[in-house]
């Protein structure tokens, strides 16, 4: 910020939104608390699991020991990344 | 029937003390008989803040355990007789009271008083398990900081686990020039976050350096700001319908240009 425009709209409160450091740390906090959120609960990582066997397993045959849950962390964000073998899959009926 | 109201944050230094010195010294300006527990045990501190540091003899310990009656262990405030202070203790281990124990206590303090107001330890262990025991509600206080924000949002679901619903946000140390040039969180971005109601905003001042230097809360003081945010807030707890104080009040157009000059 600077020169006469800068002057002004801090002035007037007008500054680019995405410039503030308020918007850094609200980015910073909703992305730390997704991740903390989530870090209450395993019984929800249990129950995300079943509940993907289950809605998988009408459509294919999943090698359910081998499966993978977990969220997985970088700066932009937090995702919930699959690793699901298939070990048939059935055939189309429609 | 009393209430039993819990002061809590998470993180430390957020200002639990300072609030709890003055919404309760605030409800019994009030005309309600108001008592304030001290359960941060060995680092107490709410005694020194309201300045009553030297007429404690007995504490929470000791009334808990039966070394002494509960109201021995009471200390009238200095200036308003229907205010008083449980000590926490000093010198004692911390896991020297239990859950069942504080419930107990808050029982029979609310049969004798119209606001039981809890201060509690940070952290989220033992301490403040005793702290919210035997309460009904919760007030959380925050400060415009990432950190303070992410413990905040950690202790209402813990609030909400222990059945202790509905927490109420308390927003302090708010510097209303930083939320208007964007350096600081303002209050409808921390709401975003949280979503929990709001019960009050406190800006950041100097008054609250002068009075917990003296042992005198600032909502004694009429010219003080932080007071009447906090005057405020506790008629919204008796159930007055108040509205937010303005933050920019103080700041007029040579104020804004000053500050405009220390920030560039």
């Amino acid at each position: 910020m600077n020169g006469i425009t800068g002057f002004l709209s801090r002035f007037f409160g007008k500054e680019n939104e995405a410039n503030m450091t308020k918007s850094v740390a609200k980015e910073r906090l909703r992305l730390v608390l997704v991740h903390d959120r989530l870090d209450i609960s395993e019984t929800v990582m249990e129950n995300l699991r079943e509940d993907l066997i289950a809605t998988i397993g009408k459509y294919m045959e999943i090698d359910q020991q081998a499966l993978e849950v977990s969220l997985s962390r970088d700066d932009d964000g937090v995702a919930l990344i699959a690793n699901i073998p298939v070990l048939n899959v059935k055939r189309q009926v429609g | 029937m009393g209430k039993v109201i819990v002061i809590t944050s998470g993180k430390g230094g957020v200002g639990k003390t300072t609030t709890t010195a003055n919404v309760g010294t605030a409800l019994a300006m009030l005309g309600k008989k108001v008592v304030m527990v001290d359960t941060d045990i060995g680092l107490r501190n709410l005694d020194v803040v309201l300045g009553l540091e030297n007429r404690i003899v007995y504490d929470l310990v000791d009334a808990v355990r039966g070394n002494c009656r509960l109201k021995q262990a009471l200390i009238k405030d200095k200036r308003l007789e229907n205010l008083f202070l449980l000590p926490a203790a000093q010198t004692k281990d911390k896991t020297a009271v239990s859950t069942d124990q504080m419930t107990e206590l808050c029982e029979k303090l609310k049969e004798e008083f119209d606001y039981v107001i809890i201060d509690c330890p940070a952290g989220i262990e033992h301490g403040f398990k005793n702290a919210i025991a035997g309460a009904e509600s919760a007030v959380v206080v925050t400060t415009p900081e990432v950190s303070a924000v992410r413990d905040a949002d950690r202790i209402i679901g813990l609030l909400e686990a222990a059945g202790i619903g509905a927490p109420l946000l308390i927003i302090n140390r708010i510097r209303a020039n930083m939320v208007r040039t964007g350096d600081m969180m303002g209050v409808e971005d921390i709401l975003d976050i949280l979503a929990v109601d709001l019960l009050g905003i406190v800006p950041d001042d100097d008054a609250i350096v002068i009075s917990t230097n003296k042992g005198e809360p600032t909502v004694f003081d009429d010219n003080s700001r932080p007071g009447l945010a906090f005057r405020n807030i506790a008629r919204r707890i008796n159930g007055e319908d108040v509205p937010l104080m303005n933050l920019d009040e103080k700041q007029g157009f040579f104020g804004k240009l000053k500050s405009l000059f220390k920030s560039e």
